[in-house]
């Protein structure tokens, strides 16, 4: 199922790349097809095609999840730039702990890579159920820690 | 057309903006580790609504279609790399310039 799906996908990512898409480019489509089989090849000999490498388990949650993390992403954004804005610069650093109760390890990089990717907080360190996190302001920190983020993440791996 | 062209607009300056504020924020903020934070400005909010902005300049293209892919790999690796240079930043014993009347001076790394 993975295969198939690694398949057709990197032909589609070939013809989106190429623009080769008119049919009277036989052999060039040919030849598309067959290094796609040739990646798929090589790729299988290093045998990261599982959940890890090609995570479609996860992609019914991400629907939901991606426009959530945007509007975060959004809402984090506008607060840093009036902050850096205002001449008193009101920050007020520190470093906190969040507990990520995700399973799986890509999860807790999701997890880690979303907080990272909010503006006023970046998260520094990952051990088994603890990520060390800079956060800018006292509400960047307790917004993470609040563990609404944790919760969705964790939510994606259902 | 005059839509179009007026979304991408929308869409341009405020992108713009932000990433000048991102970069006046690597000036103005005291430490290397708030200075993280600046720089996420113009990572996600600004390269997004530039990359946005060009796309609807694009219109539906082979160009737009390379645009997207730019998005989702700067999306993609600007989180880890900041992770990345904190990490060495923190393993290498650099202090965080810490304001935080509750735990004052208790930096859990030293």
């Amino acid at each position: 199922m993975r295969y198939i799906f690694f398949c057709v996908f990197s032909f589609v990512i070939w013809l989106l790349w190429s623009g080769h898409y008119a049919l009277h480019h036989p052999l060039i489509l040919t030849m598309g097809m067959l290094s796609c089989g040739f990646v798929v090849y090589l790729v299988s000999r290093l045998d990261i095609v599982d959940e890890e490498g090609i995570p479609i388990h996860l992609a019914r949650h991400m629907v939901l999840y991606i426009p959530w993390l945007a509007w975060a992403i959004f809402k984090a954004n506008i607060d840093v730039a009036k902050r850096i804005l205002s001449p008193r610069l009101p920050i007020a650093p520190r470093i906190v702990r969040v507990t990520g109760t995700q399973k799986t390890d890509l999860c807790r990089v999701i997890f880690a890579n979303s907080i990272t990717l909010t503006p006023g907080t970046v998260s520094l360190d990952l051990d088994e159920e603890e990520i060390v996190v800079h956060a800018l302001t006292e509400e960047a920190a307790d917004d993470v820690q609040s563990g609404d983020m944790d919760r969705r993440v964790t939510a994606l791996e259902r | 057309m005059m839509i179009i062209d007026v979304l991408s607009w929308i869409c341009l300056i405020p992108g713009c903006i932000l990433c000048i504020i991102g970069g006046l924020g690597l000036l103005r903020l005291p430490d290397f580790y708030s200075r993280m934070h600046g720089g996420g400005v113009t990572d996600t909010l600004g390269a997004s609504l530039v990359l946005l902005g060009l796309m609807f300049q694009g219109g539906l293209t082979m160009i737009t279609v390379k645009l997207v892919m730019i998005l989702v790999i700067l999306l993609l690796t600007s989180p880890t790399s900041t992770h990345a240079v904190g990490k060495a930043a923190l393993m290498s014993g650099l202090k965080p310039f810490l304001n935080n009347p509750d735990n004052k001076g208790k930096n859990e790394h030293d």
